[in-house]
């Protein structure tokens, strides 16, 4: 499995670590909602098909990565940096795209 | 504890974690000519410099300031004098070399706390030179990354990893490369470089 990073390029998944589901929504620190704790530590839709999931490129640029994986292909349809863009300094040319 | 003296030693920061391994002389299968060569090129300052968001265009002006080297835009986009070299590792990150010591201090000066972070690593990396024909087919077998000249240009930086050892490789010609890996790794990391590089034939300078 190829994770096409949008600093590095293309690298195989052994230089990437599994964040977690990238659908949790942490609720405020502060709050004491317990359903809304409990559905953030528990609650999964363990999709058969298209998955949003958070991974760092822990073996390169160790970026955290926004990445669409299909749980039936692992087919990755897409990747973005969690903090967003970093400017044009941060992104691969189109070409340099394998 | 008794301290030893010896008047032949050299000053401990000169020391080069290589040492026991670093055979100076060809190695090899090289009766049919040698196509690496290799060597530690022991900066004297390795810093790595970090810009907070939206202050990347002020630390690139910074590193122009401090070493006269013009960063290329680009992801891993990098340069190198001969001397002083730089190259971005990650987004708003970058590693400088410098042959001199103190770089750490000169960035100090000018990358304010508003800007960004400078983290001397000097003692922390050590800096391997792969060179000759064979460099990118060596480092094939290494890493799982194109080496090509047109994907990898002269200057460039990449991190990744060989097994767990985490490395930073900068082309700095185009048949030569510097990897920095952690200097706790290095000595184990070059029996593997000298080792893969055997079937060619290989030269230790
Ligand atoms: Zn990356």
């Amino acid at each position: 499995m190829l994770i096409t990073c949008p600093y590095c390029g293309p690298r195989d998944v052994i230089e990437f670590t599994y964040q977690g589901d990238g659908n949790r929504q942490r609720p405020d620190p502060a709050s004491q909602n317990f359903e809304a704790w409990n559905a953030y530590v528990y609650d999964r839709l363990n999709p058969a098909g298209e998955h949003n999931e958070i991974w760092q490129h822990s073996g390169g640029c160790r970026a955290h990565l926004r990445v669409v994986r299909n749980t039936l292909t692992h087919e990755i349809s897409s990747v973005a940096f969690v903090r967003g863009d970093h400017g044009s300094a941060a992104r691969r040319k189109a070409e340099d795209k394998a | 504890m008794v301290e030893r003296q010896s008047p032949e030693r050299k000053p401990p920061e000169h020391l080069s974690p290589l040492e026991p391994e670093f055979h100076v002389g060809s190695h090899g299968n090289f009766e049919h000519g040698v196509e690496i060569i290799l060597t530690e090129t022991t900066p004297g300052s390795i810093v790595q410099l970090a810009a907070w968001p939206g202050e990347e265009k002020k630390l690139i002006a910074a590193i122009r300031t401090v070493t006269g080297l013009a960063l290329p835009d680009g992801a891993g986009g990098g340069v190198s004098d001969g001397v002083k070299s730089v190259f971005g590792f990650a987004p708003g990150k970058f590693t400088v070399a410098d042959e001199a010591e103190g770089l750490a201090a000169a960035f100090a000066k000018v990358v304010t706390p508003a800007i960004g972070t400078v983290t001397d690593l000097s003692h922390g990396r050590t800096a391997i030179r792969i060179a000759g024909p064979k460099a990118e087919w060596v480092l094939a077998k290494f890493f799982a990354i194109d080496f090509s000249l047109p994907a990898f240009p002269v200057g460039a930086g990449r991190s990744t990893t060989h097994h767990d050892v985490f490395a930073q490789i900068q082309r700095t010609g185009a048949d030569q490369f510097d990897i920095y890996v952690f200097r706790s790794f290095a000595r184990s990391f070059w029996k593997a470089l000298c080792h893969a590089s055997e079937e060619v034939g290989y030269e230790v300078q």
